[in-house]
């Protein structure tokens, strides 16, 4: 199981490498989320349609090993995007992947820009 | 810089860290610490609950990522081996050497073994640390799958007790062996050891007193005690718990001076006999004793701190000992000098075996003054005398009152909160005092109950201290002129009760309007399902509107099981099912790979769908006539109900016919927390109605109705409502309930709870109800009304409906499902693999 939460490390955008396109913005539910997939990976993709900012990081919540984050509430904590697991509402900044309950795991995020209406995502490999 | 070395990671240890961090010459020190199990320090007062709620995380008391961002090197699984004072290091079991100018010995204590021949013997644990409870667990599953059951705890103090109830909880036939002539010798008289014996009995734990145990035998695994007596008691598991022996062999290797019967000799400032090495917390002898309570330990924790910095704390010279918890549900307590009792002081006691009820305290014989006392089977009195005790405050005229109530009298004996004085400690683990709580409210640095307890720690510990302090809290905020309140989150300063009238009278359509007009920020995973609850009772809108805001089971409608699969639940209203609806299940299950369980509301739940297989799925149920059965929401879920008077010979009506009536009533209807009902065809009760939110049972004259029950984690019996109604009243009084709940209750409250805080209880909710008293009943009469009038199945529009349909996809960009799904077998179905 280290094997499946190692595939994912956080990407900030001056590192990307490759920018996929994962889809047209209207698939992406207004303030929720979606998953997509890229290569063996499952990203989270939520559309903070109020503030019209989106936010990508790995589906896996790294609490159980489960692919749902994307499935998660989301909102904010002070201000800080946060995504709540939908199996126990762990809470994770969407900003710098930290969990927000004090706990140690923490999940990554990775960079999203959207063009002629399509979403992109940051990818290093 | 000095570096501070700590041997020992447990709860003393981590206090030492704690209150050091908070030092503001904190960055004058280094700090590394030792630890000697796997994980950081952990709860280890709470650790019985580590089987049946709490998970390992929940226990720590702090993070790993805690002692880094604090600059703490906390190195976990290292023993260390040797102390050398000469050289001012200590050596790892690995040989490495780390030298200190400061060295705390926190290394507490080990469960004592007795010296009985056999207890190498397979199936002997110790009880103290999480590894020692899983090995229980495992053993005790072992022994379940050989049809073995027996399991006995040696020793009959507060852990041995703690630890028969652990095995009760594993489903063993559990057992008590003690010693002394009385449980928790220690803090309980012979009396009040009766009571509790009579208490734990009652649910089903056997106790031996006086038993010497001689010999443990069996060939391999244990198989039986044999006692001095020369009687024998069959046992498959010994769980000893027998005392402690402080961990005192590294200071005594280390040329320390330790005591006789073993412990670190420390003085009051907590230092051993070698320069700057200091002893805190379990495996310190002070005042030539052991202290095995956390409450003494933090205070050391806190002395050690206070004389490595140049202060001047010191340990008081007497060590109060009491202790106040629940045990195996029996409230026990004991202060002070529980036993005292000579020419100067007298011993007044109440005893009521009828309600398993004994409390003693000493007084002195002028009456002046409380010297200790025992509570067994209510402890609610706990604080109050513990308070008057630890501070030496003046008794009543009649002391007795503090046991027995003021009787006649208009006000309590008691007082309140506000009367003790600033020095009062209240809360004994962390030291805190009545001041330490209300001034920084006063002062407005704290606002709410969770920065008093951030700011003081108080009732971080033991927990025991939590009432009072909410009592201060409130007490204090209302003489501030504050008014205290429960708000949703930080996105709405208001109640659940306030947004859904403003959410009513502002006929407020969506959850962005409401944040709008009522709150800030963008919402929560706590504001939102609120919200969506309150739009689906005020609206009867279904959660295939506003999805995002939906707590996450309704936002797919159906419910999330381990391994990220959903578990289906159609309606079966009162549990009626013809034979080709359950063909048809039983169908769908099959074609779809479901395991499948009946419920223990008359239901079959399907486990095992992947997200875009439940359109699917329930495209076949809904044209095989099914809808919805809501097991996602927190709404109405299923009446219950027997076969009633159409063939059981003894009903009195018909309780099936009445039960699918009022299912089909409420189907849909969204309320604070789950609904459930039951309908008994007579009083025997086959329904099981009074464990439900509502409750009806057939009697002579009609039906009786019964409210605000619940069966979980806190059972409680339906109360008597109304009786002999006809089915029309019945309802009536029905839709005024519910509806009543609705508008009024917090978020997740069941109506039991609610019931609870309800001013006036059940006479105001009967006259409510019944009497009308508010002149409400109309209103929601008609508000249940059109919430009926508007039902609608959302599973039927969410399939009918493309753009609902989107969401049921795993991927947005693929059509394939999740590939990290994978089975085991399981009795011919299947469950999800656990991670190794």
């Amino acid at each position: 199981m280290q094997e499946l939460l190692a595939q994912y490390q956080s990407v900030t955008a001056p590192e990307v490498l490759k920018w996929v396109n994962v889809g047209k913005a209207k698939d992406f539910p207004e303030n929720g989320g979606a998953c997509i997939k890229y290569k063996n990976k499952q990203i989270a993709v939520f559309n903070f349609a109020r503030e019209s900012t989106w936010y990508a990081c790995q589906n896996l919540c790294p609490h159980k090993l489960e692919m749902v984050l994307s499935r998660g509430m989301i909102g904010d904590k002070e201000g800080i995007p946060k995504v709540a697991c939908p199996m126990h509402k762990k809470t994770f900044s969407l900003k710098d992947g930290n969990n927000l309950n004090g706990e140690d795991y923490k999940i990554a995020v990775y960079p999203v820009k959207i063009e002629a209406e399509n979403v992109y995502i940051g990818f290093i490999d | 810089m000095k570096k501070i070395v700590v041997v020992g990671n447990g709860m003393v240890g981590y206090k030492f860290c704690e209150k050091l961090v908070t030092r503001p010459d904190r960055e004058n020190y280094q700090i590394e610490v030792f630890g000697e199990e796997p994980s950081p320090a952990y709860d280890r007062v709470h650790l019985s609950e580590y089987f049946s709620e709490k998970g390992k995380d929940e226990l720590l008391l702090a993070s790993k990522s805690w002692y880094k961002d604090h600059e703490i090197k906390l190195r976990t699984s290292s023993l260390i081996s040797e102390i050398n004072t000469k050289e001012k290091e200590v050596i790892t079991y690995k040989g490495e050497k780390i030298s200190y100018d400061y060295l705390v010995l926190a290394t507490g204590s080990s469960p004592f073994i007795p010296p009985i021949k056999g207890s190498e013997k397979a199936g002997v644990f110790v009880y103290r640390t999480t590894e020692d409870l899983d090995a229980i667990k495992t053993y005790a599953k072992k022994l379940q799958k050989s049809n073995k059951s027996k399991a006995t705890v040696l020793g009959g103090g507060l852990l041995g007790l703690e630890a028969a109830n652990a095995a009760k909880e594993l489903g063993l036939e559990t057992s008590v062996v003690e010693f002394a002539p009385r449980l928790m010798p220690r803090q309980l008289d012979e009396a009040a050891s009766n009571t509790l014996i009579r208490k734990i009995e009652n649910l089903g734990i056997k106790i031996l007193i006086n038993k010497a145990t001689s010999e443990i035998s069996g060939k391999e695994e244990i198989d039986a005690l044999t006692f001095s007596d020369g009687s024998r008691h069959e046992t498959n598991m010994l769980i000893i718990s027998a005392g402690i022996r402080p961990r005192d062999e590294l200071a005594k290797s280390g040329g320390l001076k330790t005591g006789e019967r073993g412990g670190i000799f420390v003085n009051n400032k907590m230092e051993t006999s070698a320069t700057n090495v200091y002893a805190i917390g379990e495996a310190a002898l002070y005042n030539n004793a052991i202290y095995g309570l956390v409450a003494p330990g933090y205070n050391m924790a806190e002395v050690a701190v206070s004389q490595i910095c140049g202060g001047d704390k010191t340990m008081a010279a007497h060590i109060d000992m009491s202790t106040q918890l629940k045990l195996i549900g029996t409230d026990v307590a004991s202060f002070g000098d529980p036993f005292i009792e000579n020419e100067e002081v007298s011993a007044i006691t109440y005893e009521n075996k009828q309600s398993g009820i004994y409390k003693r305290i000493n007084v002195s014989r002028d009456g002046k003054k409380l010297l200790g006392g025992i509570l067994v089977g209510d402890a609610s009195e706990y604080q109050n005398l513990f308070q008057i005790y630890i501070n030496g405050m003046k008794l009543p005229e009649n002391p007795e009152d503090l046991i027995l109530g003021s009787r006649g009298g208009e006000n309590s004996s008691l007082g309140s909160v506000t009367e003790l004085l600033d020095s009062a400690q209240i809360c004994s683990c962390e030291a805190i005092s009545k001041g330490d709580i209300c001034k920084p409210l006063e002062a407005g640095e704290c606002c709410s109950m969770e920065d008093v307890v951030a700011k003081t720690k108080a009732s971080t510990g033991c927990g025991g201290c939590k009432p009072m302090v909410t009592d201060l809290f409130n007490a204090t905020m209302k003489s501030l002129g504050k008014e205290v309140k429960e708000v949703i989150c930080e996105h709405f300063d208001f109640n659940r009760q306030e947004l859904f009238d403003l959410v009513k009278i502002n006929k407020v359509k969506d959850f962005d309007e409401a944040l709008n007009l009522f709150g800030k920020g963008h919402g929560c995973e706590k504001c939102k399902p609120v919200l969506a609850s309150i739009f689906a009772s005020t609206t009867m809108e279904t959660a295939n509107k506003q999805v995002t805001i939906q707590d996450s089971n309704d936002k797919f409608l159906a419910n999330i099981q381990r391994n990220g699969t959903y578990s289906i639940v159609p309606r079966i209203p009162g549990g009626e099912i013809t034979p080709d609806k359950l063909m048809t299940i039983g169908a769908v299950a099959k074609k779809f790979d479901l395991y499948t369980k009946i419920t223990g509301g008359q239901r079959i739940d399907l486990f095992g769908a992947e997200l875009h297989q439940l359109p699917e799925i329930w495209k076949e149920l809904i044209d095989a006539g099914f809808e919805s059965g809501h097991a996602y929401g927190k709404s109405l879920r299923t009446v219950k109900s027997c076969v009633g008077s159409t063939w059981c010979r003894f009903g009195m009506h018909e309780s099936v016919s009445f039960a699918i009536q009022i299912e089909e009533r409420y189907r849909g209807l969204r309320s604070p927390h789950k609904l459930k009902g039951g309908v008994s065809g007579c009083i025997r009760e086959c329904a099981e109605a009074r464990g439900k939110d509502f409750g009806i049972i057939a009697v002579e004259s009609g039906w009786n109705l019964y409210v605000c029950g619940n069966g979980g984690a806190t059972p409680k019996h339906a109360i008597l409502l109304a009786e002999g109604l006809d089915d029309e009243t019945t309802i009536k009084y029905l839709d005024r309930f519910l509806m009543y709940y609705i508008r009024t209750a917090a978020p997740l409250m069941r109506t039991a709870p609610w019931l609870e805080k309800l001013d006036g209880g059940i006479a105001h909710l009967k006259k409510v109800v019944v009497e009308d008293s508010l002149g409400i009943a109309e209103d929601l009469e008609k508000e249940m009304q059109s919430l009926i009038t508007n039902y609608e199945c959302e599973w039927k529009q969410a399939i009918e409906d493309p753009e609902m349909m989107k969401r049921f996809k795993h991927f947005v960009n693929s059509d394939e499902g999740d590939d990290n799904i994978s089975y085991v077998p399981l009795r011919d179905q299947k469950m999800p693999k656990a991670w190794t």
